[in-house]
């Protein structure tokens, strides 16, 4: 497989991701909102931060109010983790490589780019919002599972995988931290119903709440979720379990040994945290993350190094 | 020519739309009146022997039935992302692909004729232009004048002496056909470069099996897609390696290129890779290799979509990003083989284009199965007086321009356009060539609700490896969609339709 061609899948993955990620998180706000009105660490500000762009929201937007966090986030041409410009950019990304992939899948997302365009270009009413992030989580979902189902077991699938994994598991990071700043109480044993509640709002944040009951079969506790969203093995969106994902696409292509490393490493350092000392302390947690999106970069840049190798980088001669 | 694009530049009209509102009539075809050969109608209410069915089925819809079909057309486009890139002033856009769902019908028999036509065409240019980087027996033998030769702005001297493999050097030929209204046809043009177009001819054809599935129930319609699999063997058959499985590569100028959709088409319906020149290294050892998440893998052969000027800075433009450095050399070498080979556009001019039939007649001792537009060379004395005193009969075309840019079409010029021309042509004689103006023929076509006589032409796609030579079971019939108007090209106000080769009934 060419380089260019494995690059363009790698981020095409994880622009889908970021679309669907970027969409379930406006739903779950919404829902959020109505329980807890006024809490800032779920406010519309916070989807902002949550997504790394407070910057260029600032520049073009005088207020941090719903309408303007909806519109910069599903809508916005200049960022390019708006739902919008998330599926062109995989749009295009797909269209210079699409000789590889499956027709449907091109098929699937050049009407999922045209739909969405349709929808926002006539504005988003607050009344069909609901049903259009759904289009778009279900547009997204569709388009994994057409990978899963019709691509076949080879690099093209491997770089899609990886690119999607490690898009999930920066945003599982990102929510964590943000939704969690304002909600760690100085002392686990002290939580108060609301803020259970809240703790219960990160889960949701990440379509995990079902799934943490079932693990846990216990109440919604700090220390729980926090293990659970970093360290549990077989939730899909933990972090553990992306990065193990990883680990075994890694090893399914040539040349893997230093992108192995990378993930494992990552992978690793998530075991030795404690759930109880980094639910008791904000800044603690907020440090750790720090150094899980480090290792995150690194893995980025291995990926980079081995196998998008640009035109100096040595390479190896094989046969054929 | 060559670079004949099916897509490209400056004003675009929009393809026509149905008008919502608008009363539609059931078609009926005792009305229709076409004032030249009709493909499909021997005259107002009478079908050819080929089209009987279809005319019969068209005309038993009810006019909600009509629009549904087109509204399926429309979204099948839209949904198969089928599009062609026009530049504007607005940027590049890419544009839905503007499709009639009436398909153009040529019975079998008569493609046959046609086939074997083209088959003699391209065999001859292929001889023709190894020639002409060989000994040039064609100009020792005065057949060919020597002054067009040094002329030419296509022939690339950097060629001279390289011996492709099995002497083929335009390996795929895009021909144009049309027909006059006594129902001749007439080889228009042929594109030895890089001609597109071909792709359009498959995508129609699967659209058109969405809107009228019951026709091809019949079995009568020929299939078309085997040209994918008849390409990549052609293609095998260049390697230079034959005792290990070719790779084989499809060379795009990148996504930009207006023809980039059909390069990415091609190569995904031959499960090969697409690549850009920085895709590609020419090694130590002059072999071609492309980076790969492996490592450097070797390449046998490239069918490039880049001009031969932008293939390789080394050995032309310099300035090119879009070629491989040493691209050339390996070639030189015989380590790749380069599918069209660089220079196979010297035969490819509406100048060189007067002379086939000579150069027919020279290498084959037979006689052109497909007769030329007549066509009056400037460059001679008595022919360019007759040009330039017959400027309101004649097309004038420039001999190297693409995509019908640069034409005079005498009859429908203003004064002043023809007095420009006439100018033109005194000052580079060498450079221009007319034809009368043919009486194209037309075929029926949904317009404004109803269906209406529009002028079509027809490229069909030549394979020659040198053993064999294939041509597409018909080809892309492009239409003029502006009533009246003779230009087919896409990039002003054509669209296209799908053509079915009709076996006879008891075939």
């Amino acid at each position: 497989m060419l380089s260019r061609v494995a690059e363009n899948l790698y981020w095409m993955a994880r622009y889908i991701e970021r679309a669907e990620d970027t969409a379930r998180l406006l739903r779950v706000t919404r829902h959020l909102m109505l329980d807890f009105p006024g809490t800032p660490s779920l406010g519309w500000s916070s989807l902002i931060t949550i997504t790394g762009a407070e910057d260029l929201f600032d520049e073009h937007y005088p207020r941090r109010d719903e309408a303007s966090v909806v519109s910069f986030l599903c809508a916005d041409r200049n960022h390019g983790g708006s739902i919008l410009a998330a599926l062109g950019a995989a749009r295009e990304n797909l269209r210079t490589t699409r000789e590889v992939m499956p027709r449907e899948i091109w098929e699937e997302i050049n009407q999922l780019y045209l739909t969405v365009g349709n929808h926002l270009s006539g504005g988003i009413a607050q009344r069909r919002r609901d049903d259009f992030l759904r289009m778009v989580i279900r547009g997204c979902q569709t388009l994994v599972g057409l990978v899963e189902g019709s691509l076949s077991h080879g690099p093209a699938r491997r770089f899609c995988e990886i690119g999607r994994l490690l898009e999930r598991a920066d945003m599982t990071t990102r929510i964590l931290d943000v939704r969690s700043a304002n909600l760690l109480p100085r002392n686990a044993e002290d939580l108060t119903p609301f803020e259970n509640l809240q703790w219960m709002s990160v889960l949701k944040s990440l379509s995990a709440h079902q799934m943490y009951r079932q693990r846990t079969r216990n109440r919604v506790r700090g220390p729980d979720v926090v293990r659970f969203i970093l360290q549990d093995a077989n939730f899909p969106r933990s972090v553990y379990r992306c990065l193990d994902d990883l680990c075994r696409n890694f090893t399914a292509l040539a040349r893997h040994q230093d992108a192995v490393n990378a993930a494992a490493m990552s992978r690793d350092a998530l075991l030795g945290a404690s759930g109880d000392e980094l639910a008791r302390a904000p800044e603690q947690l907020h440090e750790f993350v720090d150094g899980v999106q480090i290792g995150f970069q690194r893995i980025d840049q291995t990926i980079r190094e081995t196998w998008f190798a640009g035109l100096d980088a040595p390479a190896p001669v094989i046969s054929g | 020519m060559a670079q004949t694009e099916i897509s490209a530049t400056t004003t675009v009209r929009e393809p026509i739309r149905s008008q919502a509102g608008a009363p539609v009539p059931t078609i009926d075809w005792t009305k229709y009146e076409s004032k030249t050969y009709d493909e499909l109608l021997a005259a107002a209410g009478t079908p050819r022997a080929a089209a009987t069915e279809l005319v019969r089925h068209l005309a038993g819809l009810a006019p909600e039935e009509v629009e549904d079909l087109k509204t399926t057309a429309e979204v099948a486009i839209q949904v198969m992302g089928i599009t062609f890139t026009v530049y504007s002033d607005a940027g590049m856009i890419d544009r839905a692909w503007p499709f009639d769902i009436i398909p153009r019908i040529i019975p079998a028999d008569e493609w046959q004729r046609t086939e074997a036509g083209l088959a003699q065409r391209v065999r001859a240019l292929n001889m023709f232009i190894d020639d002409l980087y060989h000994e040039q027996r064609i100009v020792r033998d005065g057949v060919f004048p020597v002054e067009l030769l040094e002329e030419s702005v296509n022939f690339r001297p950097q060629c001279v002496g390289i011996s492709p493999p099995n002497a083929v050097w335009a390996h795929i030929c895009g021909s144009d056909l049309v027909r006059d209204g006594d129902g001749t046809v007439y080889v228009l043009e042929d594109n030895l470069r890089i001609p597109s177009g071909v792709s359009y001819m498959l995508e129609n054809r699967n659209v058109s099996k969405r809107v009228l599935p019951e026709l091809f129930a019949t079995g009568r319609i020929l299939p078309v897609d085997d040209y994918p699999a008849q390409l990549y063997d052609m293609l095998a058959s260049m390697s230079p390696r034959q005792d290990v499985e070719p790779s084989i590569v499809v060379m795009t100028p990148g996504v930009f290129n207006s023809a980039y959709f059909e390069h990415a088409f091609l190569a995904q319906q031959m499960g090969v890779e697409l690549v850009e020149g920085s895709d590609l290294i020419v090694g130590t050892d002059d072999c071609v290799y492309m980076r790969t998440i492996e490592g450097l893998s070797r390449v046998d052969v490239i069918y490039r979509r880049v001009d031969d000027m932008f293939i390789d800075p080394e050995a032309f433009n310099p300035d090119s990003v879009l070629g491989v450095r040493g691209l050339l050399r390996a070639w030189r070498a015989g380590t790749v083989a380069l599918c069209n080979a660089p220079g196979a556009g010297v035969a490819d001019d509406k100048v060189v284009y007067a002379f086939v039939p000579k150069i027919i007649k020279y290498y084959l001792g037979e006689d052109a199965l497909i007769p030329n537009v007549p066509s009056y060379l400037c460059m001679n004395p008595k022919e360019r007086d007759y040009v330039l005193a017959n400027l309101d009969k004649l097309v004038v075309k420039p001999a190297n321009e693409s995509g019908g840019y640069g034409m005079l079409v005498g009859p429908h010029a203003s004064a002043q356009k023809r007095a420009e021309f006439a100018e033109l042509i005194k000052a580079n004689p060498r450079n221009y060539m007319a034809q009368p103006t043919l009486s194209l023929s037309t075929t029926p076509t949904l317009c404004n609700g109803g269906v209406e006589p529009r002028h079509v032409d027809l490229r069909p796609f030549i394979l020659s490896s040198g053993q064999d030579v294939y041509v597409t079971t018909g080809g892309l019939t492009r239409v003029a969609l502006v009533k009246g108007s003779l230009v087919v090209n896409s990039s002003q106000g054509g669209g296209s339709k799908d053509t079915w080769i009709i076996s006879s009934e008891d075939a």
